[in-house]
């Protein structure tokens, strides 16, 4: 069945609490037993600009944002025109504002949503101390059934530095706020839920890109800040130290990634976080991982390109660079999560991956997700934990080859500080000693190894995540990657809830590709809508390139920031069947 | 505790591999690997306990010429290697080798944030003023007026990069200027070099007897300093700035800065821990 939920933004100028409204509202929710989503835009000022929460809360877990939302409070009116094309509203949606701060601006009202008002701040004055926002965070709790205990608890733990006096400032607003919701007009609301609710995390995609790496054993970060990556970095800084690893703030991008290079080659495994512009920087060095077979991951969470492009806000037109970026024949691991919790999942394969294949792999989410705050069930317990086949011991009359040939493509690696297997490490085509070598024989030979250990690893069922409708997979797929994953499988839910079969095939392995396996999920497959957010089609070309996809294929693809709605999906699946009769 | 049975002895050709130099002869880089291998047996360094890293260039291909571990990466990019290496393996000892173009100009970023973050390093510079493995263009530390370049026929005219003076102002630890036409004073130098905690710039004046023939007179111009090393920066800095870059063969700066060490709890807690603070 399609979730019930409820979808809603807080918007403000700076100093208006808006992000704090909607972290508490978010733990509130978490307090009561629902499963949420925060995503969070905001203006291109350092401090004091507009901000936006957007929330959609349910009973049950939930994958993406609605393609509406049913309130906009308002707590005033600073620039939120900038947001309106972010905040969807309906005739049935409603505008709450303050009557303070004027009209709601013409740009909200194309739609024709209902407006209504609530004195926020002139109800937050007539209390001590009182803020408008915890009187909006009352009106919504009311509206949407949030029980005010929940509140309660939220509102302590965040003020606990600040004093009873101001608790009880804050919750007197909070109901003062819950009070004046009486004479609102309703939007839909909850059930409450059962106290023994399954076990759930609140969690960021960034915080989960950074315990994945941990998970998989990641010990030395070395990073440059950058939107929307440093959240990564911020987590794992303190992290790392708690589990006897280190992060370096490094000069740039160069250095961060020649910096785990280093760190790698010593028989630690290391690990970057950027977003495009530092991918593009660290391009060269990237290939340097290849030659060398030096296994790190780097994290490229996407942002609205090119150059500076829209660093607050999400796109995912880095897959091009990512799998082409690199010159020469370089090959290599990209992979991509495809949610919030899967950020976890996937960085701690990535660093599987890339210790198994002595390979540099890149991992990339975005914007959207990795700044995206989720209530979700508790993610499950991972066993693999990056594995690098290491050379312990020489052997009596035998000189080591560092790039020895084997089956598998992969060479046992000797780590600094083994006797008897020194050697050097290099970026120039070597032989298997890893002596410079420009013979075209070593060449070729090395070039076979490096390929073949990617080509012939087995990626198990991790490939792809693979989701069938409720009454079957028909003919129809939609095939996507990344972000663009939520709104694909609420439309898939839709659509089956109106009876309609379809297969949903999100690719987590972006390189190496697997046509195989690609294949075998296109089984009986006719007709596919491939969805992702890159103006150009980034994803729908490389599937062109790479796959047999079926005859009647369309391509949904919009560069960001503005994320796809499930219905724009639906929407497509219906013009790919109204064709074919 | 150590028992008294004797420290096993090496020489300096346990520390060399058997690859044959690309390098010209007479290149004065071939003082600074036996410099190098001399200064290790000197110190009685384990092969498998040390590391040398380098960049690009002709004396860049150092490591590979050894018989330590060894890691030849891409174009300026040395010092982050090495930092990554030695910051994940306190235990090694990780020297850092290659030409004036590699350090100065496109790992020059990197030159000064290796001297201000002080990572216990030794960073070899190979200075013969020319991009050798290009074939003679002009590097960073090259005499505006030289003409010898056909990508600058009528010199750069642009003022020599110091590396002496930049690397004191950014906070290197341990500063000297040797001669590649005096192996046996280098050697001891570098022992010095490597000894002394924190990040260690040792500049060698190594002629390319290829593109800069005229540097073949370095090994009569060059003097040995009359004075000793200072602690004091200021002073030092005056003594670098007024020099003319040939007094040779001495210790010019140490200063005592703690070497960088991120500080991390000692591995007590658990990633369970760090998982319970996302749980509701």
């Amino acid at each position: 069945m399609t979730v019930q939920s409820v979808s809603l933004t807080i918007a403000g100028s700076g100093g208006a609490g808006v992000v704090t409204a909607g972290s508490l509202l978010l733990d509130a929710a978490a307090r009561a037993g629902w499963y949420a989503l925060m995503s969070r835009s905001s203006g291109p000022q350092i401090r004091g600009g507009e901000a936006a929460a957007m929330l959609r809360f349910a009973t049950e877990p939930i994958m993406s944002h609605d393609d509406s939302f049913h309130l906009l409070m308002a707590i005033d009116w600073d620039n939120i025109t900038r947001f309106a094309a972010e905040i969807p509203l309906t005739a049935s949606s409603l505008i709450v504002g303050d009557p303070a701060h004027g009209d709601a601006p013409a740009g909200l009202l194309k739609n024709s949503p209902r407006v209504a008002a609530l004195p926020m701040s002139e109800i937050a004055g007539g209390i001590e101390n009182g803020r408008p926002n915890m009187v909006a965070l009352g009106a919504i709790a009311a509206m949407i059934g949030l029980p005010p205990a929940a509140m309660r608890i939220v509102v302590e733990t965040a003020l606990k530095k600040k004093g009873p006096a101001a608790i009880e400032a804050s919750m007197a607003a909070f109901f003062a706020g819950i009070d004046a919701a009486k004479n609102l007009p309703a939007i839909p609301r909850l059930p409450n839920v059962a106290a023994d609710a399954l076990p759930r995390w609140s969690i960021t995609g960034n915080e989960a890109t950074g315990l994945g790496a941990i998970r998989g054993g990641v010990r030395f970060v070395a990073a440059y800040p950058i939107t929307p990556a440093t959240e990564v970095l911020e987590w794992l800084a303190p992290s790392l130290a708690k589990v006897g690893g280190m992060l370096v703030q490094a000069e740039d991008e160069l250095a961060s990634i020649n910096q785990i290079i280093g760190a790698s080659y010593g028989g630690v495994p290391a690990m970057t976080a950027t977003s495009g512009p530092g991918l593009s920087l660290m391009i060269e060095s990237l290939g340097l991982a290849v030659a060398a077979e030096v296994p790190i991951v780097v994290v490229d969470v996407m942002r609205v390109g090119p150059s500076t492009g829209i660093a607050t806000k999400s796109e995912q037109s880095d897959l091009n660079i990512a799998v082409y970026g690199l010159h020469g024949d370089a090959p290599h691991v990209v992979v991509a999560a495809n949610s919030v919790a899967d950020c976890l999942f996937t960085t701690q394969w990535a660093v599987h991956l890339a210790e198994a294949m002595q390979v540099p792999t890149l991992v990339l989410t975005d914007q959207a997700m990795g700044q995206a705050r989720a209530i979700l069930p508790k993610p499950a317990e991972l066993t693999f934990i990056g594995q690098r086949e290491v050379a312990t011991a020489a052997v009596e009359g035998q000189r080591y080859k560092r790039y020895a040939m084997t089956g598998s493509g992969v060479s046992p690696m000797a780590i600094p500080g083994t006797p008897g297997l020194t050697h050097t490490a290099d970026g120039l085509e070597h032989n298997e000693f890893g002596t410079p070598s420009s013979q075209a024989s070593d060449h070729q030979a090395q070039m076979d190894k490096r390929s073949r250990k990617i080509s012939q690893f087995n990626y198990g069922d991790h490939w792809a995540e693979i989701i069938d409708s409720e009454v079957g997979a028909g003919d129809t797929a939609i095939i996507t990657w990344g972000s663009a994953t939520g709104p694909a499988r609420e439309a898939l839910q839709r659509h089956a809830d109106a009876g309609g079969k379809a297969r949903l095939i999100s690719l987590r392995l972006i390189a190496p590709v697997q046509p195989e396996k690609m294949a075998e999920a296109l089984r009986g497959i006719t007709r596919a809508v491939v969805v992702e957010q890159s103006h150009s089609g980034q994803f729908y070309r490389m599937l062109r390139a790479f796959y047999e996809l079926p005859a009647k294929t369309l391509s949904l693809h919009q560069g960001g920031p503005l994320p796809f709605g499930p219905q724009q999906i639906l929407d497509q699946m219906k013009q790919l069947n109204a064709g074919s009769a | 505790m150590e028992n008294c049975a004797q420290k096993k002895k090496y020489l300096a050709k346990d520390y060399k591999s058997e690859l044959k130099p690309i390098w010209c002869p007479g290149c004065g880089d071939y003082t600074v690997l036996n410099a190098i291998t001399r200064a290790l047996a000197e110190m009685a360094l384990p092969p498998e306990e040390v590391a040398v890293v380098s960049g690009i260039g002709c004396s860049s291909r150092i490591p590979a010429y050894t018989s330590v571990y060894g890691f030849h990466g891409v174009h300026g990019r040395a010092l982050p290697v090495a930092t990554g290496l030695k910051l994940a393996r306190p235990d090694l000892t990780v020297l850092v080798t290659g030409g004036d173009g590699d350090g100065f100009s496109i790992g020059g970023n990197h030159f000064l944030h290796a001297c201000r973050r002080n990572v216990d390093l030794t960073y070899i510079v190979m200075d013969n003023q020319v991009y050798g493995m290009t074939k003679g263009q002009a590097s960073p530390t090259t005499a505006p007026d030289w003409e010898g370049s056909k990508l600058t026929p009528d010199g750069t005219g642009i003022n020599p990069f110091q590396p002496l003076v930049v690397g004191l102002a950014s906070g290197a630890n341990f500063i000297a200027r040797v001669s590649a036409s005096d192996p046996v004073n280098m050697a001891q130098i570098i022992v010095e070099a490597v000894r002394h905690p924190g990040f260690s710039l040792v500049q060698v004046l190594s002629p390319c007897v290829t593109f800069r023939p005229e540097q073949q007179e370095w090994r009569d111009i060059v003097r040995t300093a009359v004075v000793d090393y200072t602690d004091d920066a200021a002073r030092a800095a005056r003594r670098l700035m007024t020099d003319d870059g040939f007094n040779v063969g001495k210790v010019l700066y140490k200063g005592s800065r703690p070497p960088y060490r991120p500080e991390f709890e000692a591995s007590n807690g658990s990633i369970g821990e760090l998982e319970a603070r996302f749980a509701l």
